[in-house]
């Protein structure tokens, strides 16, 4: 792919990802029915869950691009799984943030343990910060490249872990929406969710290339320093 | 088969001949350990539950294990004899099984010494605590010696280890403090036991690419 293509993917995803967001949210305030039980309240949802799901996303994608990696050797993939990884902390912490503004609203309290997912990203962004740890302090090289992939691969295996480690700790207070029968939610409601759900992946994917470029570029520029050196 | 098999019996005798030589780790964990424990008591205000105790006798197995995982491959690496183990003709999962495998016993010691003193201290031992100690082991072996190896090729070494370690390690926390205090214990035995099968293969796949430069 050349280059001007990749920028312009990361310019229609975030054209995408302004037009489903502001879609989305209008959706939400002004046509999803309010939730019965928690009213104007429930309308976090529509951001929370999204985040979240992209967030697991940028994990998912960060740990393919690290198998790549380890099966076929090349740079381009330790790069593309440290990006993914990076957006995947950042979404996650929006996750922590609303959901913690969520639990305020909901139960009174700005955190609350009994939250399986809210905790469970509570560890994920203490394993993935690790994660910088390691490759900051890794001189860069094949090496820092197949430890940070092994170290991603290990995330994929910790989040169902951890998620049933979380479960057999704790109560249910968490609402659950999504349950082997199906969504849990009206109609109008889903669909919102699903723009929702677009538009964040869109943005997730949109912030990844554009990320992907601005690291390239300066990886080729000290390429190039060197070079001249 | 055999010839693996006996390579990391090798290696797993070479690693405990050295420690019987300069007695570095067990004695300092096994020192660590109790002392944690007396530091516990201080620490838990007058009355406490057995509930507590159990929680903090897990927090004190924990970090002790820190310690040999921390010496684990510090050495190895100063001392330049990873190069001459991965010069070796033999399969480098085998450099990680027979490491696990030293730890496993490094551990074995201390809790020799641990679970007594926990029983002196506080609270009788169960069955189900030593199972889930056990099974714990497994996983604190497999996955440390993993992180210890990626831990000693960082410029921060020791610093990282337990940053890389506690959060991988934290459901092991949630299965052993659930084994030890629960009414149910075998779920909790049984989620130990699913932990280290997932990660110890894990493991053993991809040790080769965290120590090959």
């Amino acid at each position: 792919m050349s280059t001007s293509l990749r920028n312009n993917g990361a310019a229609l995803l975030s054209l995408a990802a302004a037009a489903l967001l502001v879609a989305g949210i209008s959706l939400a305030l002004f046509w999803a029915p309010e939730d019965v039980d928690q009213g104007i309240l429930q309308k976090i949802f529509y951001v929370h869950v999204p985040v979240a799901l992209t967030a697991y996303a940028a994990f998912g994608w960060g740990a393919w691009k690290a198998l790549r990696l380890l099966w076929k050797g090349g740079d381009r993939y330790d790069l593309e799984s440290y990006t993914a990884v990076h957006m995947g902390v950042i979404f996650g912490v929006l996750t922590l943030v609303t959901g913690s503004i969520w639990a305020k609203a909901s139960w009174g309290h700005w955190w609350v343990w009994s939250e399986r997912q809210l905790t469970l990203f509570l560890i994920l962004f203490l394993f993935y910060s690790a994660y910088f740890m390691l490759r900051y302090s890794t001189d860069p090289g094949p090496r820092r490249a197949r430890t940070s992939a092994v170290y991603a691969l290990f995330g994929v295996a910790l989040i169902p872990v951890s998620f049933l480690a979380i479960r057999l700790a704790e109560g249910l207070i968490h609402p659950v929406v999504f349950t082997r029968d199906g969504p849990q939610m009206d109609g109008a409601m889903f669909l919102t969710f699903c723009v929702c759900l677009a538009g964040m992946l869109a943005l997730g994917g949109g912030l990844y290339l554009l990320e992907l470029a601005g690291k390239r570029a300066d990886a080729s520029l000290q390429e190039l320093r060197e070079r001249l050196t | 088969m055999t010839g693996y098999l006996s390579d990391v019996a090798a290696l797993a005798r070479k690693d405990l001949v050295v420690e019987l030589r300069t007695r570095d780790t067990v004695p300092s964990m096994l020192l660590f350990v109790v002392a944690a424990l007396v530091v516990f008591h201080f620490a838990l205000p007058e009355g406490s539950s057995r509930l507590a105790a159990g929680g903090m006798l897990w927090i004190a197995l924990l970090f002790t294990a820190l310690l040999a995982l921390v010496r684990a491959f510090v050495g190895e690496r100063d001392e330049g004899t990873l190069d001459g183990l991965l010069l070796a003709p033999c399969d480098r999962s085998a450099i990680w099984l027979g490491k696990t495998l030293s730890v496993l016993a490094f551990l074995l010691f201390a809790e020799a010494v641990a679970l007594p003193a926990f029983a002196l201290f506080y609270e009788p031992l169960t069955w189900e605590l030593v199972a889930g100690v056990a099974l714990a082991n497994v996983g604190i072996a497999t996955v440390g010696t993993l992180l210890g190896a990626m831990a000693a090729a960082t410029r921060a070494r020791e610093l990282l280890l337990p940053l890389l370690f506690l959060p991988v390690a934290l459901p092991l926390v949630v299965g052993g403090v659930g084994a030890t205090l629960a009414d149910e214990p075998g779920r909790y035995l049984a989620f130990l036991g699913l932990y280290d099968l997932i990660f110890a293969i894990l493991s053993w796949a991809s040790f080769e690419y965290v120590v090959t430069e």
